[in-house]
């Protein structure tokens, strides 16, 4: 009870912010998953770890609702009918969201929202209008960074207005990609990159690679994770390659005994959640999210995470000059593949019966790692500080890509002198998609909204936080532990070399 | 077999030219200008064999009365160049057209194109040319920073092999051009003309000198000339800086803002459309 109380006399945080910390404090009270001794064993150093998922999943952990149905239809339960303009628009999506709830509790995908507003777009001075208190009331009230929305791949006017608001407000909410497909005309992506050469955002997902994989009616959520328009994730648990190595005689029992020992381990629990969510919680019986079609639980999958696979190269090879490390050595970089693609082979073994969406299957994610990471490189990452040249480090990343359907991505900070030539890092970037590349994202060395792995917080924001200050945005303090342990503020500068 | 002599590669440059470039920079030039900032490139090592004795790796050694340079062993920390009396450098390498490609190859799919400077890269013309043929293949755009005084007209099979011209024009007047430079700048105007009338004038840069050129005058007259020649090309005027310089022949310093935007101010008044200051 000294935790409650703890939060409950908390000044730094928020009202709202203390009545989800003690939602989940409440929820981990209670322990009703069935979980075994040598599961349990894994939770307890930090090998498998659900990411503070709580003791009793009674929501997926991402939902992804299709609001072309919510347009078409308005909603019953919430008594809205179809929006007839851009402000009805605005303001039935600015309820709806308040009603989807994720991990956090606040809503991870927001939508295509170019698309979904482009229809409404008349008079294009008041489209920007509603499109900027649209955007401003995103960022005061859905107070969470993982929050995302979608632009592209084709051009719209509402979604120029979206980027032309976004660097006008230059706020961390809400995270924005814009899908680039080979179809996406050069002049849309220069305006983008323009934008996030200000403002962190929008990244770049490379939409022949998602569709491909997931269908053409994908989202990016949270983020940077591909998921089913429609439906979403049931759960996400992630295995820390860079904890399990020291556990190895060798590279050989890394990969042949414990890898798909901690794999199996790990599905088991993951299985575990997803029957606790499906048969105990009610929350797709109840739903109106469901009844109403905007979520079908036949498009629901789940997300097997893993970090530190850097970690884990070096562990085995004893690697300690860099040019035999992790990003450097082929030597390396071969045992990574390797690594990835035994995990791919034993994550497919595994059927959980409710992921209908991936057949069974759980599909892989590099996730980008927590606050308390200390020494452990996100997903495949080459860890910050050990970054090569770009371009050796943009073809180090995409060997990795490929396994990753459900998200991996990098991220490079620029020198603020390349605003004077957005084409540079459009060049980049198509560079970046034509080897193979997932999703990137870029800032510059000089924004206040920066990249922390791969949401958004404002430096600005941290910096009140430090001062034991309130912060609207419950992210900051994410991004600060991630500023300290993992030093995300030292990604290393790009400049001409 | 042709080979250029290559100072040094910049695999990734956001300045010279459109989009992202990999700059390749030739050694040798024909002007020896007061400012200049890399005047390592100006003259061929006559292998003197002075740098050879202040390599703290022995990188550089002398065999056969030649220096030779290894590149693995090099740590890069400018102390040959230091100590060089000749405006050269000991760091070059002649490479075929074939070499320059295959060193692009691990970058190619993240350029626009290549951008050839120096040096004076236009002193190795065939050179240029045969590389450029090979660079369009590739589907790369191919640019030229030169300084003007070799021409450009009179060569169909040069002019097709180049994209486009970035042109110093860095003074007006003939004697202030001898005194900058040591050359005449008859052909500088020659080119700007031609290269203009035939669409591949990509940029004119002029560098802004404090006490030691006339500046207003030159942007004065430089951009009346070439707002006649079309408006919209690209004029940038660029800060002195001093920077890698030879600071015991020049006595300067960065010019102000104010300064700049005065003169930026002059070029748009005269008719100049894009107008910048670096």
């Amino acid at each position: 009870m000294d935790d409650i109380l703890k939060i409950i006399k908390d000044t730094s945080l928020t009202y709202e912010q203390k009545v989800f910390t003690l939602a989940k404090a409440a929820e981990n009270s209670i322990k009703p998953l069935n979980i075994d001794e040598e599961t349990q064993k894994y939770r307890d150093n930090g090998i498998i770890c659900d990411l503070f998922e709580g003791n009793a999943p009674y929501r997926p952990r991402y939902i992804v609702p299709d609001y072309e149905v919510f347009l078409k239809n308005g909603s019953k339960f919430l008594d809205l009918e179809p929006p007839k303009n851009i402000w009805e628009a605005i303001n039935s999506l600015l309820i709806l969201y308040k009603h989807v709830p994720s991990i956090t509790s606040f809503p991870v995908y927001l939508g295509n929202i170019d698309t979904l507003l482009d229809r409404f777009v008349e008079d294009e001075e008041e489209a920007y209008q509603a499109i900027k208190l649209f955007l401003l009331h995103i960022d005061r009230t859905i107070t969470d960074s993982f929050c995302h929305a979608n632009i592209g791949p084709e051009d719209t006017k509402a979604g120029r207005l979206i980027l032309k608001a976004s660097r006008e407000l230059n706020v961390s909410i809400p995270n924005i990609t814009l899908k680039y497909s080979e179809k996406t005309p050069d002049d849309l992506a220069l305006d983008s990159i323009n934008t996030t050469l200000i403002t962190a955002k929008p990244s770049f997902a490379n939409h022949e690679m998602f569709a491909g994989e997931l269908g053409d009616d994908y989202a990016i959520a949270s983020c940077y994770n591909g998921l089913p328009i429609g439906g979403g994730n049931f759960t996400l648990v992630r295995l820390n390659m860079g904890r399990l190595a020291p556990m190895a005689k060798d590279t050989e029992d890394f990969i042949n005994n414990l890898l798909p020992d901690a794999v199996k381990k790990m599905a088991g629990y993951m299985d575990e959640r997803i029957k606790f969510l499906m048969e105990e919680s009610g929350y797709f019986e109840s739903s109106f999210l469901v009844k109403e079609g905007l979520i079908s639980v036949d498009r629901f999958t789940s997300m097997f995470g893993m970090v530190g696979l850097a970690d884990a190269v070096n562990h085995l090879l004893g690697a300690k000059d860099q040019k035999d490390r992790f990003g450097y050595s082929k030597e390396a970089n071969d045992l990574g593949v390797r690594i990835i693609e035994k995990l791919e082979e034993e994550v497919k073994k595994h059927h959980n019966p409710y992921c209908k969406f991936s057949d069974g299957k759980f599909l892989l994610h590099a996730q980008v790692g927590i606050d308390t990471d200390k020494g452990i490189a996100p997903g495949c990452r080459i860890p910050i500080g050990e970054e090569p040249e770009i371009w050796d480090h943009i073809r180090h990343s995409a060997l990795f890509h490929k396994f990753f359907p459900t998200g991996i991505g990098d991220i490079f900070r620029f020198d603020s002198t390349v605003k004077r030539n957005p084409q540079y890092v459009l060049d980049i970037m198509k560079g970046a998609m034509k080897v193979g590349m997932r999703y990137i994202s870029f800032y510059t060395s000089d924004s206040d909204v920066v990249r922390i792995t791969g949401y958004l917080v404002k430096r600005s924001d941290m910096e009140k936080l430090e001062r034991g200050e309130q912060v609207l945005n419950g992210a900051a303090v994410l991004g600060l532990g991630a500023v300290k342990t993992q030093h995300v503020l030292d990604r290393k500068e790009r400049k001409d070399a | 077999m042709l080979r250029g002599l290559v100072n040094k590669i910049i695999p990734f440059s956001s300045v010279d030219g459109p989009g992202n470039r990999t700059a390749i920079f030739l050694q040798g030039c024909n002007f020896n200008c007061l400012y200049c900032h890399n005047p390592e490139t100006i003259n061929l090592c006559n292998n003197c064999g002075t740098c050879t004795k202040v390599c703290p790796t022995q990188c550089l050694t002398m065999e056969n009365g030649i220096v030779h340079w290894d590149k693995e062993k090099c740590i890069e920390c400018d102390n040959c160049l230091k100590a060089c009396k000749n405006c050269s450098c000991p760091r070059t390498t002649y490479m075929t057209v074939e070499e320059v490609i295959k060193a692009i190859e691990n970058t190619r799919p993240f350029i626009s194109g290549i951008t050839l400077s120096g040096g004076e890269c236009m002193l190795q013309k065939e050179f240029v040319i045969e590389l450029f043929e090979e660079v369009k293949k590739l589907g790369l755009t191919a640019f030229i920073d030169s300084n003007g005084s070799i021409p450009f007209y009179g060569d169909d099979r040069l002019m097709k092999a180049i994209d486009a011209v970035m042109l110093d024009v860095k003074s007006y007047d003939k004697e202030e051009h001898k005194m900058l430079t040591g050359q005449d700048n008859e052909i500088v105007f020659k080119n700007m003309e031609y290269l203009a009338s035939i669409n591949k004038l990509y940029e004119i840069r002029t560098v802004i000198v404090p006490d030691i050129l006339n500046n207003e005058k030159n942007v004065d007259s430089i951009s009346k000339r070439l707002s006649e020649l079309n408006p919209s090309i690209k004029y940038k005027l660029i800060k002195y800086r001093p920077i890698g310089v030879r600071t015991e022949i020049i006595k300067s310093s960065m010019p102000s803002e104010d300064m700049m935007e005065k003169l930026k101010s002059i070029a748009i008044k005269n008719g100049c459309k894009d107008v910048i200051v670096v």
